[in-house]
């Protein structure tokens, strides 16, 4: 077994009464990068926070790179990067002003500073543009300085909380690029998302839901072991309608739209079809093309999602 | 505490001043100027009032009494009148704020050795300036009656005799000039509402923009943080003083009588107070908005009103004169006031110096701790 670069252990944020994260527990393995979905308020920032040291924990342990989270806040700091969504740069400062503030910060040599910031303006894009106002960057480079900055000081973790949001999606590809540079030269990613596409670049998964983990594992494992019913794509000229008829049905597993199709889980695959075209018929819905799918990471999201909602109704 | 760190945030933040050209006015001109403004409008001093005069007598007795108030600079005898209605349409329109009304037989009166009748009419709107006027005039006129009583007994070849001669000697501000009371006062006003101000928004600036996540993810101490800010917008409020105090000089001919190194021993400690607010402030405030309303009224108000910069604060209720103790001017204007116009020493005043020091200690370290549990 590979070492754990984190480690996770019922971790639990409470702010008064309300829990924000409930009894979270994962590891992340040395090197890879590690997914953390959920939606907006479901807990992600929270349990970032708690792993860099910025929030204490309310119960529950956690060490990241082997330092606790609780008792070695010096020594986590120094060997970890964080970048946040809001791409933490002083816009009033120029590109290289703001790698010699972070470099600073974090007590690097004047040699060791020239030598990062070339390779960050390298890294970033932004050769000949050192003493540009930051303010003045468009949002993908000021995306690449601040994944820079964080990472000025070379750590072996990084943390990061939504870094492709607000940025184009050139620019988005361009990043994973670089995180998976990263990845390959050892160091280990933990990375927040909304992007469900994104997901499939992490070597592995976690859900959380209402600051609940719901699901863990490879992309991969997650598409297969969590959906066990086939999953057909319905093209129609009134996809409203036809989500409106077919929800009802006995047969039918899960429903959910996506874009201008519908994505219809049936308990089985032939029998679904045939009943799927009967039913549209009747109300005289006509069916564009209809085929079986390898479930997306947002299928399975969905389904996992809708699954916990019924437990947590129950 | 590694001072190796403290100096990256001091080279941000006056990168960031000198980037930023409104926050570098309110830090540097803004003082200066609000002093020489306010320095001249807030004038206590009441001259030249504006008088009428209504001679009926038209005598040369009467015009010699008139003579005896031109000579003052108290007075500006802008209007001759001949009728009350006349009188009651220029006090009507402020033209002026003083009348004197000399009866007829104001002459006869005087040369018969009996007691002439003088009637002044004041314009009573501005209870100050009123008083003031009446003050003037009774001096005047008395100075004019001695006189007269003088010259009479000395027909008769008799001496005055007056039982109790008063000479009152004014010390510090001899001339009695309310700029040289009111400025350094001023000062210290100025110099909290910028200090307090400035500090308080380059916080909540970090704040909103995410870079107080980022250094406190750094191996940065919060203290450390605390002491970046504090020295870089110390040395900008040092500075700023200097110009005030220059102004002041200048303008106001206010020159520092006493020993200026205990004057900057004061503004140190007194700006290490003020930043120490204004940290609390940003600590506790989430957006720059509501920073700076806190600010403004934190520290306006209070340095207004309770420092004693305008209101004594000896002719407060008891209840005002406890809570006058939470703003660092009130301290701070007894130690200028002691070195700048009575040129004193440490002894008069080193108790103000450990109350603000004390104020400094405890909002820097209140602000420490705040801004570390904050997440929490």
């Amino acid at each position: 077994m590979s070492q754990l670069a984190i480690e996770v252990n019922e971790i639990t944020k409470m702010f008064g009464n309300f829990t924000a994260v409930d009894k979270v527990s994962f590891g992340v393995k040395q090197g890879e990068i590690f997914g953390f979905l959920g939606a907006n308020g479901a807990g992600k920032s929270t349990t970032i926070r708690m792993l860099i040291g910025l929030l204490e924990p309310t119960s529950g342990q956690a060490k990241v790179g082997g330092y606790d989270v609780k008792t070695q806040t010096d020594l986590l700091k120094k060997n970890i990067g964080y970048m946040s969504q809001k791409f933490s740069l002083y816009e009033d400062m120029t590109v290289e002003e703001n790698i010699h503030f972070y470099g600073g910060v974090y007590g690097l040599s004047k040699e060791k500073v020239k030598e990062r910031k070339k390779w960050v303006l390298e890294m970033a894009g932004l050769q000949g543009r050192d003493k540009s106002l930051t303010k003045t960057l468009s949002g993908g480079w000021k995306q690449r300085l601040a994944l820079g900055c964080a990472i000025l000081h070379e750590p072996k973790i990084l943390f990061l909380d939504e870094p492709t949001s607000g940025v184009d999606p050139v620019s988005r590809r361009n990043f994973w690029d670089l995180i998976n540079e990263l990845s390959s030269q050892g160091v280990t990613i933990l990375v927040t998302t909304h992007y469900l596409d994104e997901a499939e670049y992490c070597n592995n998964i976690i859900l959380i839901n209402a600051g609940r983990l719901i699901a863990q594992g490879s992309p991969k494992e997650l598409k297969t072991e969590h959906i066990t019913f086939p999953i057909l794509e319905v093209e129609t000229d009134n996809v409203v309608t036809a989500l409106e008829l077919l929800r009802t049905q006995p047969w039918v597993v899960e429903i959910s739209v996506f874009g201008t199709y519908l994505h219809v889980g049936v308990s089985e695959l032939d029998l679904g079809k045939n009943a799927i075209r009967l039913t549209l018929a009747t109300k005289g819905i006509q069916i564009q093309r209809i085929e079986q799918i390898v479930p997306s990471l947002e299928d399975v999201f969905l389904h996992l999602l809708e699954q916990d909602m019924k437990k947590v109704a129950a | 505490m590694n001072i190796k760190r403290v100096k990256p945030i001091i080279i941000k933040e006056f990168r960031q001043i000198r980037r930023d050209k409104r926050s570098l006015g309110v830090l540097l001109v803004f003082p200066a100027f609000l002093v020489l403004l306010i320095g001249y409008a807030l004038n206590f001093d009441v001259k030249h009032i504006s008088v009428a005069v209504f001679d009926q007598d038209k005598t040369q007795s009467s015009r010699e009494f008139v003579r005896s108030f031109s000579n003052s600079e108290y007075f500006d005898f802008n209007y001759s009148v001949q009728s009350y209605e006349e009188i009651d349409k220029l006090l009507d329109e402020g033209k002026v704020l003083v009348v004197f009304v000399i009866p007829t037989n104001f002459s006869k009166e005087l040369l018969a050795g009996r007691d002439a009748k003088l009637q002044i009419l004041v314009d009573g709107s501005n209870s100050n300036t009123a008083t003031t006027a009446i003050g003037y005039s009774n001096a005047i006129v008395q100075a004019y009656s001695m006189r007269i009583a003088l010259e009479t007994l000395a027909r008769s070849g008799k001496e005055l005799y007056v039982p109790i001669d008063l000479h009152p000697k004014v010390w510090y501000n001899p001339e009695l000039i309310s700029a040289k009371f009111l400025v350094p006062g001023l000062i210290g006003f100025i110099l909290m509402l910028s200090a307090v101000v400035s500090t308080s928004l380059s916080v909540v600036r970090e704040k909103e923009r995410g870079t107080m996540d980022q250094m406190m993810v750094s191996p940065l101490k919060t203290g450390e943080i605390i002491l970046g800010k504090t020295i870089s917008y110390l040395i900008i409020a040092l500075v700023a003083s200097v110009l005030v105090l220059l102004i002041g000089y200048f303008f106001f001919d206010i020159s520092i009588r006493g020993s200026i190194i205990w004057l900057y021993v004061g503004i140190f400690i007194f700006l290490l107070a003020a930043l120490g607010q204004g940290l609390l402030i940003s600590a506790i405030s989430h957006t720059q908005q509501v920073a700076f309303i806190i600010s403004v009224f934190s520290t306006l108000l209070p340095a207004l009103i309770l420092s004693g910069f305008v209101f004594p604060i000896r002719s407060m209720p008891i209840a005002l004169q406890v809570i006058s103790n939470v703003t660092p001017p009130k301290f701070f204007l007894i130690v200028i006031r002691d070195v700048i116009l009575k040129g004193v020493g440490p002894a008069a005043f080193w108790e103000q110096l450990v109350y603000m020091g004390i104020f400094a200690a405890v909002t820097l370290g209140l602000s420490t701790r705040l801004l570390l549990k904050r997440a929490n």
